[in-house]
């Protein structure tokens, strides 16, 4: 099974077909918790991107010296490890959107995706398919985000990234914190909706 | 544990919390007290003179741990016999700490030098509510939610879950409170806090399973499943981080991961008894499974957000 994708497939496949949101429905606190906005979203995303993306390949080019057994502690701290790095960096370079995501960044320390990734990917394949995987995955963290984030923020200021698109604001609701689970839910019903659709007009099932 | 031998233990307890932390009253000022939130209440033991009392170039106020920033009076109320007055301020008090009141020529000789600070066990409570339901971890914070809808489907397992991770919460909490306040700090590399804390919590709960499996194996045969969804959940290593980032004593580290987890069992058996409900329910074909959890969690979120005003002491 060894890298018989080719790297685009491997980032194709994080994006649409593990989609670690609407797919996995693996970390969630965030797209609940602070996708807001657009921007929110994309700094999460880019922080996530960055986490994934390092500790990867760290995995996979220690991969043949990690004993077996200790091979959680080993993904745990090593995740550490770079959120701290990506922590530091933000709030030192950018501290309003640092401040926005609040606990946030450091939680990502504790975000399944990333330590499942690892432990069914980077572990066991070389080094550039764990960096594109390591890529699709966190691109399709940061696309979830953003279209969570795009959907609150034009319904719930009638904006995209900041600037007034609709004039109105639609439904003040949706910018409210407890939406975020709202806005989730809707979208899942959404996406299996056309996926029921789909199925049915193909004469599936 | 036997209800009739804890009622005398919950009365004295009550008691503590309600007795206010009087603290050295003698001499003139008999009582003083935070009155609504820009009030400061003070009782005197005799009459005072309603021109001095009133004049504010008589009085200095400031939070104890910043001297520098001195409070402005906007109106001094004095009642009928002048012996209460009670001091407004143009901004709201920060309740939580201590504030120290100087009055000058108020009793005819010296300067007054006093603190006005809220009950200390009421201010711990505080805490423990205000982790409990007024920010619940899943509620209000949005954390741990993967576990929260991945485990809250029965009512038993959410018990069983919630149980273990309030003495997850409590041991990590503690242990790296102790590790923050004696290795970190004196050494300055409070940065390495994320490994730090994660490390911690990973071998707290490793501690715990290989303990729970020799002493009390029947106890592990129904808790020990869920000792491996806690290490890889955010709810549990955020309580290290918030006690960081806030500087919280020991105590005050004990009562927010007491609330915290205490939280989490409260939000586990919530949504396990609307899981149980919505089994039997008709639901639309695209709802089903994490849809419809998510809308219900958001119902439940609103209702928490009914909290958000609640002030207790």
């Amino acid at each position: 099974m060894a890298n018989d994708k080719t790297s685009f497939q491997l980032v194709a496949n994080g994006i649409l077909a593990e989609n670690p949101i609407f797919k996995l429905a693996l970390s969630m606190c965030p797209a609940v918790g602070i996708s807001t906005t657009v921007m929110n979203g994309f700094m999460l995303g880019v922080a996530v991107l960055f986490v994934q993306v390092f500790s990867s390949v760290t995995i996979s080019v220690f991969k043949n010296v990690i004993h077996p057994r200790i091979r959680i502690p080993t993904y745990t701290l090593t995740i550490a490890t770079w959120v701290t790095v990506i922590d530091l960096t933000l709030a030192a370079t950018m501290p309003d959107a640092y401040a926005k995501m609040g606990i946030f960044v450091k939680i990502i320390v504790a975000f399944a995706i990333i330590t499942m990734r690892l432990e069914m990917f980077a572990c066991k394949e070389p080094v550039s398919a764990s960096f594109w995987d390591g890529l699709g995955m966190g691109l399709g963290f940061m696309v979830g985000m953003m279209t969570i984030g795009f959907v609150r923020e034009l319904l719930g200021s009638g904006a995209i990234l900041g600037y007034d698109v609709l004039g109105f604001k639609p439904l003040l609701f949706f910018i409210l914190p407890s939406a975020g689970f709202f806005v989730v839910g809707l979208m899942m019903a959404f996406f299996n909706y056309i996926e029921i659709v789909y199925k049915r007009s193909k004469g599936l099932k | 544990m036997n209800g009739k031998a804890l009622q005398p233990l919950l009365l004295a307890a009550l008691l503590l919390f309600l007795l206010p932390t009087a603290g050295w009253t003698a001499g003139f000022i008999i009582d003083k007290s935070f009155g609504a939130e820009n009030e400061i209440i003070l009782e005197f033991a005799k009459p005072v003179d309603p021109a001095v009392a009133k004049d504010f170039d008589n009085y200095t106020i400031y939070e104890e741990n910043d001297p520098d920033i001195r409070l402005e009076l906007e109106e001094v109320v004095l009642s009928d016999d002048n012996r209460t007055a009670s001091l407004l301020f143009k901004e709201s008090l920060n309740t939580t700490t201590a504030h120290v009141v100087s009055i000058a020529k108020v009793d005819g000789t010296a300067e007054q030098v006093f603190t006005v600070s809220k009950s200390y066990l009421g201010y711990l409570f505080s805490i423990l509510i205000s982790a409990l339901v007024i920010n619940n971890f899943v509620f209000t914070k949005y954390l741990g939610l993967c576990v929260f809808f991945g485990t809250a489907k029965r009512k038993s397992t959410a018990k069983g879950m919630g149980v273990v991770f309030t003495l997850v919460m409590v041991a990590t909490g503690v242990m790296s409170w102790f590790f923050f306040q004696f290795f970190l700090k004196p050494y300055n590399i409070t940065f390495l806090q994320i490994v730090v804390f994660i490390g911690l919590t990973s071998l707290t709960v490793q501690a715990i399973d290989t303990i729970l499996r020799k002493v009390n194996p029947i106890l592990f045969n129904s808790f020990g499943v869920f000792l491996v969804l806690v290490i890889a959940n955010c709810v549990i290593i955020a309580v290290p981080l918030i006690m960081a980032s806030n500087e919280y004593n020991f105590l005050e580290t004990f009562m927010l991961s007491l609330g915290a987890g205490g939280g989490f069992l409260l939000a586990l058996y919530l949504m396990s008894s609307v899981s149980e409900r919505l089994k039997l329910a008709k639901i639309p074909p695209t709802f089903k499974g994490l849809p419809i959890a998510f809308i219900v969690a958001g119902q439940f979120a609103m209702a928490f957000l009914g909290f958000s005003g609640l002030k207790i002491f």
